[in-house]
């Protein structure tokens, strides 16, 4: 199966790439445009049992993929 | 004293510490390649900048799982002191040795000049013989060197005089225009609540001799020398 892991940076967190795109995004006359957060997204081909797959995803995810400091993260397994 | 200055994979700023260690401050340095699982007869362990593993998926994360990392760990729970410089500095905080972390500078572009640091605080070894007043002037070159923690990790610093320097202006003031990264507070190092363990983004081993335009970096790995000078002395007595 695949473990597919969304990574974005915390709100309180400052952000100069999301803010960077926001402007570019305002500056091409996009209309409506609110915060931007730029992330990681990443795709992790894994074999296993569902909940033993989904325990190890979520320890990796905290201990190494993202920074519990500054980052969030959420996936999904398909 | 001995000094062992760790390698990871594209660290390069190794060759710099243990010159600065060796041939200006005359004191005995060794390079530990990350797959070593120990650090010898180390006094004390400087984690070098660099881009180890070519900074992928975060600065440091990846190097902190190197096998050396466990014996730095064990040798700063028994007290060792260990410093890390730059990428040295992320290590440390992805490691969890260090509060924080560092991020993307404010600009987004990559830093690359001197700037001034004022010392927080003497109550560490990278900061005890420091001269009061003096306002260090050392390079940077970093582009993810923001220094970030949760609002409570902060007060915390502050209340344990975990802060051990702050970028400021020429003339010492903490201003915005010298913070170069956009790090809180205009942090540019810590120490752990146990003091024996500390980080900062700028490179004092770039600033050791007044051929490179400054030797006051010279004044954080003295601070050093003298601290562990004076607790082998406390142990021979």
């Amino acid at each position: 199966m695949k473990a597919k892991i969304i990574i974005t940076p915390k709100k309180a967190v400052l952000d100069p790439q999301g803010k960077t795109v926001q402007n570019a995004l305002e500056h091409m006359g996009y209309r409506g445009i609110g915060a931007v957060h730029v992330g990681k997204y990443l795709e992790i081909e894994v074999s296993g049992d569902q909940e033993t797959v989904r325990k190890q995803i979520d320890e990796a995810c905290h201990r190494f993929l993202s920074n519990p400091v500054i980052e969030d993260y959420k996936f999904e397994l398909e | 004293m001995n000094f062992a200055v760790l390698q990871f994979p594209a660290s390069n700023c190794d060759q710099d510490a243990v010159h600065a260690l060796r041939h200006v401050l005359g004191q005995s340095a060794r390079f530990v390649w990350h797959k070593e699982t120990s650090l010898g007869n180390a006094d004390a362990v400087i984690v070098p900048g660099g881009f180890s593993y070519g900074d992928y998926l975060r600065t440091g994360a990846i190097a902190r799982f190197s096998p050396v990392m466990a014996a730095v760990q064990e040798f700063a729970a028994k007290g060792g002191p260990v410093l890390g410089i730059c990428n040295g500095f992320q290590i440390l905080c992805e490691a969890g040795l260090l509060p924080g972390a560092l991020i993307r500078n404010r600009s987004l572009q990559f830093r690359c000049e001197h700037v001034f640091l004022k010392t927080v605080t003497k109550n560490s070894p990278f900061t005890g013989t420091i001269p009061d007043g003096k306002l260090l002037r050392i390079p940077i070159a970093h582009g993810e060197g923001c220094y970030f923690a949760d609002a409570e990790t902060i007060a915390r610093l502050k209340a344990n005089d975990q802060i051990l320097w702050r970028y400021v202006s020429a003339t010492g003031e903490l201003t915005d225009d010298a913070n170069p990264n956009g790090s809180l507070d205009n942090i540019a190092g810590v120490c752990n609540e146990r003091r024996n363990v500390g980080g900062l983004m700028p490179h004092p081993e770039r600033a050791c001799e007044a051929l490179l335009g400054s030797a006051d970096g010279r004044l954080i790995f003295e601070s050093l020398v003298r601290a562990l000078e004076s607790k082998s002395l406390a142990k021979a007595a």
